[in-house]
């Protein structure tokens, strides 16, 4: 899927962060951490293991609490609302997790009905039924329908695994390592995924990856995570422009690597 | 004492109050009790989690039922057995079904019931919980707006709770049958003579205790299974850690609270 441009409206950020930090222990995790995404906008966030990537969005969805700095998701400071306002914000982020995270007691059909019986009481069974089998074709996973999580493949697996978030319609997306640990094809159908989700649910976007192919293709803009801090934010081309020795070694690394990788 | 920070550019230390592992013990025992409260404010909360609490009775109750009926059955045959000779030397042989009758009602129905509940439930709530936080499906549930530790922890502790004295009950009756056949095999008794002795010297306040003590095992197994695997970390290691420690510490719990329960109940002539 060609990625089409998305019109970015000029209002109030639908995430807004400034000066994130967060410790375990001794270790500095994030220190200082600032940008914001306006709605409609992905935006991947590159960095080595270790750096925090995950930590960031675990705090967004309220997952973590932040040490200190601001936090606003929606217009709503995350470390401040009480359990209630919490749940009704997150029903409003899908987060879609680095190993999918599938109830492996239920089906596919039970794993996407979890979410909606218990957060859309209003809806009848055959308005669950539509709703479930509606985003199993969004996602191109009909077939599932009735199986378990641990009779699916690894990138099926992460489609169910965004085919439950996207049930519930969410604004903002948050994407853990989407494409880790799959092979090349299934992750060119994974970013066509991130970008159709992007157009048809008109979603915000936060991808967590590595893999600077899938941050190229899914996203406007990349930042790069250094030590606890946004080395650089913009477009893909602005970031690996520039001479700084950690972005040149990233970009080098994952590029010089999977090039080699694809030749052998 | 203290330990020094890691990091190199940090300064921070960390200072204990006694000594690294008594603070820890200290620190576990408050997260403990922090996650006991937790549990009975949201056990009064809406909405209740009706499907899952029954789906909990299900799987704690009937698929732990062969394993009492087995154990009930053999200890009712085998302590009939091994005191007909002590109570023959009396004369006392007709005494056979009133003490077997307090011995499995009062103490042995419950305390088998608990320990193999112990072993079968509390190994698998453990595990089950623990499985789910490492592979972040617990996570998963809280994002998805739904409240895991009510779905999840709040469900499997009161099914557990409602659930043992269900199955003491059974158990104490199986146990009964067991002595029974054997007191049978060897008297001749006919069943309604030896159920009348036998419940002559039972009293209401027995089949209290008992039906008591098995709400504190039940309570007991489900909040060390939750709680070890709710806090479960470190991977596949952590998830066996959980499923011991929680088989563990139900144990020795259940010993505790025998002990307890049985000093507070007899001062009630």
């Amino acid at each position: 899927m060609d990625k089409e441009i998305i019109q970015i409206e000029n209002q109030e950020p639908v995430i807004c962060i400034k000066d994130l930090k967060k410790s375990f222990g001794s270790l500095n995790v994030l220190n200082g951490v600032d940008f914001e995404i306006k709605k409609g906008e992905n935006i991947a966030v590159l960095g080595r293991s270790g750096t925090g990537k995950s930590v960031l969005i675990k705090i967004i969805s309220g997952l973590l609490k932040p040490d200190s700095g601001l936090v606003k998701v929606l217009g709503q400071e995350v470390d401040k609302l009480n359990e209630k306002e919490l749940q009704t914000l997150r029903l409003k982020i899908g987060f879609s997790f680095q190993n999918s995270a599938l109830y492996d007691s239920m089906s596919v059909r039970e794993n996407l009905k979890f979410p909606l019986v218990r957060n859309r009481r209003e809806l009848n069974d055959k308005e669950v039924n539509d709703a479930i089998e509606s985003v199993l074709n969004d996602v191109g996973l009909p077939q599932t329908i009735n199986q378990m999580p641990s009779e699916l493949s690894g990138g099926q697996k992460k489609r169910i695994g965004i085919a439950r978030t996207l049930i519930l319609k969410p604004e903002i997306m948050l994407y853990d390592e989407p494409t880790s640990g799959l092979d090349p094809i299934t992750c060119i159908e994974l970013n066509n995924l991130i970008l159709k989700v992007q157009q048809e649910y008109k979603t915000s976007s936060i991808i967590i990856t590595h893999d600077l192919t899938c941050a190229k293709n899914t996203s406007d803009k990349v930042a790069v995570l250094v030590q606890g801090k946004f080395l650089k934010v913009g477009s893909f081309e602005e970031v690996f422009s520039s001479d700084d020795e950690n972005i040149r070694t990233f970009y080098n690394y994952n590029f010089t690597e999977n090039t080699k990788s694809n030749e052998k | 004492m203290e330990t020094t920070s890691k990091n190199p550019n940090s300064t921070t230390k960390k200072k204990y109050l006694i000594s690294k592992s008594i603070d820890s013990f200290f620190e576990d025992l408050y997260e403990l009790y922090t996650f006991i409260i937790r549990f009975f404010k949201e056990s009064f909360s809406a909405p209740v989690e009706w499907k899952e609490i029954v789906n909990q009775c299900y799987a704690i109750g009937y698929k732990t039922l062969l394993l009492v009926s087995v154990t009930g059955f053999i200890t009712g045959t085998v302590f009939t057995k091994q005191s007909r000779p002590s109570l023959s030397a009396f004369g006392a042989a007709s005494w056979l079904p009133s003490l077997v009758s307090i011995a499995i009602i009062k103490t042995m129905a419950p305390l088998i019931t608990a320990l193999i509940a112990a072993g079968k439930v509390g190994s698998n709530i453990g595990a089950e919980l623990g499985s789910m936080k490492v592979t972040e499906q617990i996570d998963a549930m809280e994002v998805s707006a739904t409240n895991p530790f009510k779905f999840l922890v709040v469900s499997r502790i009161l099914a557990s709770t409602f659930m043992m004295p269900v199955l003491v009950l059974y158990t104490g009756l199986v146990g009964m049958m067991g002595a029974y056949l054997n007191v049978h095999a060897n008297e001749a008794t006919s069943f309604i003579s030896f159920f009348i002795s036998a419940f002559k010297t039972i009293e209401f306040k027995d089949i209290f205790t008992s039906l008591f003590k098995a709400i504190c095992y039940g309570f007991t197994i489900g909040v060390a299974g939750c709680y070890q695997g709710y806090n479960a970390e470190n991977g596949t290691q952590g998830v066996g850690r959980a499923a011991n420690l929680a088989v563990v510490f139900s144990m020795f719990l259940i010993f505790v609270e025998e002990l307890l329960i049985v000093q507070v109940l007899n001062n009630f002539k």
